[in-house]
């Protein structure tokens, strides 16, 4: 209950942080008019196969969750490990991604463009790593047994967690992915 | 017909609770209890009270006469930064916390805090953010583009020290400490009261920090998120704020205002709730209309968010957004005012103990209504045009932040003393640095009022001998060394009381709320079984059954009975 109430606290703070750093890529993406290089410089294709990878991860999380409260141990680990996996694979993606921008010498210093894109998804995949080790030391305590017991709050609080971070990827992945590429007018 | 329950123990016993009080500094270190760590909160507040007031008072030296060469025009703008960032961020709001962490379990009656451990981590990454800014001066030089930082001047190349880097990181780490503990705060509050403590029975000062723990977990995501950016701009070559390379310095100042001016009620709702406790107990009556108290905190917490525009008359964002900003700011007037009101209808008609805690709170009536009135006339756009970035800003806003949030505080300081230290303070000292302090503030703060209207801008290292311009700075550096001066007699106040003072007795000003319950200062646990709640004044239900609110109806216990 206390542990819950917290992290929804905690979460609530995280939600404004993440809104200012979208506020800043939105004024100098979208202001005064929308930037018509984002859409042929961001892959919306391979990125939305990895936000579909992410968004999963949220339901096996849920999955994991539904055996908790059962008490089905065994099916709790499979669930979690399948979370800890389709996470990872979100932050190779977003690595292979990265690499690829740095290859053409797109820079956080190249412009404000990339300063506010580097910034916005960086700090994203950031809290995916922390949530990462979180859900590492999870797995852990659940083959240790820590989790046997369903009154313990430690996997529903987990969750708040988790659930948070996959809600913010679907709004970064409307607004810097999606909404420019249907934005803006095909060169044709 | 009071019966007491017995209060649940932690269901753990709690981490480093064994270490005992003959392992000194040890203890305290290594210390998760809620009182200690207030009580670690109010030491960093004294002595970062004390580093803010030594600059300013480096800067009052060197405005004492025009054409001063006492400070080159660099130090000085190092010394007015960290000053202001000191204040703010090291002293205010370390003293609100350190209050809300001590007070707030013993008011609803819990032995601890919802997270001890988180409690003692969000201590030290604040007392530690605060040692990194003040490293600064050791690495190349402080920051030195005011508190607020506006960009551009805030760009490397404006700003080449790393002074600024260690404003970032310094102000980050104690803004993750600030929101840690806003969100203990909340979660204790909300999870810890004692089963009879209803939310209508929460005592005043417990309200106002429950309002300000949203109110942080708000708007510290915006400071936190500037700074991040900042930091982005000035060491990886970002552009964020950069305006040469297309970056917007107004997007600087929307993140900071969106924070800063919810900060200014961060800094002032605890006090309003000390405020609230101490006018009770000092005039032998119940708050004046509780639910208005508390209704309005909730109102100035809301309207806190849509004001912060008001700070950037200046930059011209237009005739309709500036209007819009100027009526809301207006707006916030009015629950402030209520609670002047609530606090004038508790002293009338009660039986006054000027005691050294009630006269800081009755100055404060003054002062506060003196910083409110010249805050409303900066929500009269024109008038903010002629006056911005004067002297009359300084003024206002220390109006608020001295006579509103420290004068609160003080109060606060002088009411909890006895039950902190479980000794009196001679009130006669008390008295002589009341005087001294209130005279001092208002000789240093009230001609800056003048020196702002006849022209004089804030951040000026020095100043042509213009007509009128020495003598009232005179006054002001005068009236800063009266209030230094009385800084000293309050350690001297301090140490009396904690060498000599009387035993104070655990009730010794037959307060209201459970704190005054336990022992002075109260034990490692703090209670064992509480008696249950009926009103919003427990403590005075059970020494006075007579005329307990326990037997009154609810009209009558909050003030809201239509008497005619």
């Amino acid at each position: 209950m206390e542990q819950k109430t917290l992290i929804k606290l905690i979460v609530g703070s995280e939600a404004i942080f993440f809104l200012a750093l979208l506020m800043a890529f939105v004024y100098f993406t979208y202001v005064p008019a929308l930037n018509p290089r984002v859409a042929s410089t961001l892959d919306l294709t391979t990125t939305g196969l990895f936000t579909v990878l992410l968004l999963s991860s949220s339901v096996t999380f849920w999955r994991a969750e539904v055996s908790f409260r059962r008490g089905h141990t065994t099916q709790l680990r499979l669930w979690l490990i399948a979370t800890v996996v389709l996470g990872a694979v979100f932050l190779v993606g977003q690595g292979i991604e990265y690499s690829g921008l740095l290859s053409r010498q797109l820079t956080i210093s190249k412009g404000t463009f990339t300063t506010s894109f580097f910034t916005l998804t960086g700090f994203h995949g950031l809290h995916v790593l922390i949530g990462l080790i979180v859900l590492s030391i999870v797995l852990y305590l659940a083959f240790l047994g820590d989790l046997d017991d369903p009154d313990s709050a430690l996997l529903p609080s987990v969750g708040i967690y988790w659930h948070f971070v996959d809600i913010v990827w679907a709004v970064v992945f409307v607004v810097v992915y999606v909404l420019p590429h249907f934005l803006t007018p095909r060169a044709s | 017909m009071i019966t007491d329950v017995q209060l649940p123990e932690p269901q753990s016993p709690l981490p480093g609770a064994t270490v005992n009080a003959d392992q000194g500094l040890l203890m305290w270190i290594s210390s998760v209890d809620h009182k200690q760590i207030g009580i670690m909160y109010l030491l960093m507040t004294l002595f970062y009270l004390f580093v803010g007031g030594l600059l300013a008072l480096l800067m009052r030296v060197q405005l004492m006469v025009p054409e001063n060469t006492f400070l080159a025009p660099d130090s000085y703008n190092q010394l007015f930064t960290m000053h202001g960032t000191t204040m703010i961020f090291f002293v205010l709001t370390p003293a609100i916390l350190g209050m809300a962490v001590y007070l707030v379990p013993l008011q609803i009656g819990a032995n601890e805090m919802a997270f001890p451990r988180l409690n003692a981590f969000a201590f030290w990454i604040s007392f530690f953010g605060g040692l990194l800014l003040y490293f600064s001066f050791l690495a190349g030089g402080a920051p030195d583009a005011g508190w607020f930082s506006y960009a551009p001047l805030n760009q490397v190349q404006y700003s080449a020290s790393p002074g600024i880097d260690y404003y970032c990181i310094g102000l980050l780490l104690s803004g993750i400490g600030t929101v840690s503990t806003a969100a203990n705060l909340v979660v204790t509050i909300v999870t810890l009261r004692t089963p009879s403590m209803k939310y209508r029975y929460l005592p005043v000062f417990v309200w106002m920090v429950l309002i300000n723990g949203f109110l942080i977990l708000a708007a510290f995501p915006s400071l936190n998120a500037a700074l991040v950016m900042l930091l982005i701009d000035r060491q990886l070559d970002g552009h964020f704020f950069n305006t040469d390379a297309g970056g917007s310095a107004l997007l600087w100042q929307h993140l900071f205002w969106l924070f800063g001016h919810p900060e200014v009620y961060i800094v002032v709702l605890p006090p309003f709730g000390v405020l609230s406790e101490v006018f009770q107990v000092y005039s032998r009556k119940p708050i004046f209309g509780y639910p208005f108290v508390v209704g309005s905190g909730i109102a100035i917490s809301l309207l806190a968010f849509g004001v912060w525009i008001h700070h950037m008359f200046a930059t011209g964002m237009g005739n309709t957004v500036n209007s819009f900003f100027a009526v809301s700011s207006m707006l916030i007037g009015i629950p402030t005012g209520v609670k002047i009101f609530n606090w004038l209808g508790t002293m009338y008609g009660g039986s006054i103990r000027f005691t050294t805690g009630m006269l800081f709170a009755t100055a404060f009536l003054v002062e506060f209504t003196i910083g409110g009135l010249s805050g409303i006339s900066f929500a009269i756009v024109p008038i903010d045009w002629q006056l911005t970035d004067t002297y009359y800003v300084v003024a206002h806003l220390h109006y608020v932040f001295l006579g509103g949030s420290l004068f609160g505080l003080f109060a606060g300081f002088f009411y909890w003393f006895p039950k902190i230290s479980g000794r009196m303070y001679r009130e006669v000292l008390g008295k002589w640095f009341f005087w001294l302090f209130v005279v001092g503030f208002n000789l240093t703060f009230f001609v800056q009022h003048i020196l702002g209207i006849i022209g004089m801008p804030r951040r000026v290292y020095t100043y042509p001998n213009l007509a009128g311009y020495s003598p009232l700075n005179l006054i002001s550096s005068l009236g800063a060394f009266l209030m230094g001066g009385s800084m000293l007699l309050f350690l001297y106040l301090l140490y009396d009381a904690l060498k000599r003072g009387k035993r104070g007795g655990d009730n010794p000003w037959d307060g209201y709320t459970f704190e005054w319950l336990t022992s002075s200062p109260p034990a490692l646990k703090n209670f064992t079984t509480l008696p249950p709640v009926y009103s919003f004044r427990p403590v005075h239900d059970l020494n006075h059954p007579e005329i307990g609110d326990h037997k009154k109806s609810d009209e009558e216990k909050y003030g809201t009975k239509d008497t005619d």
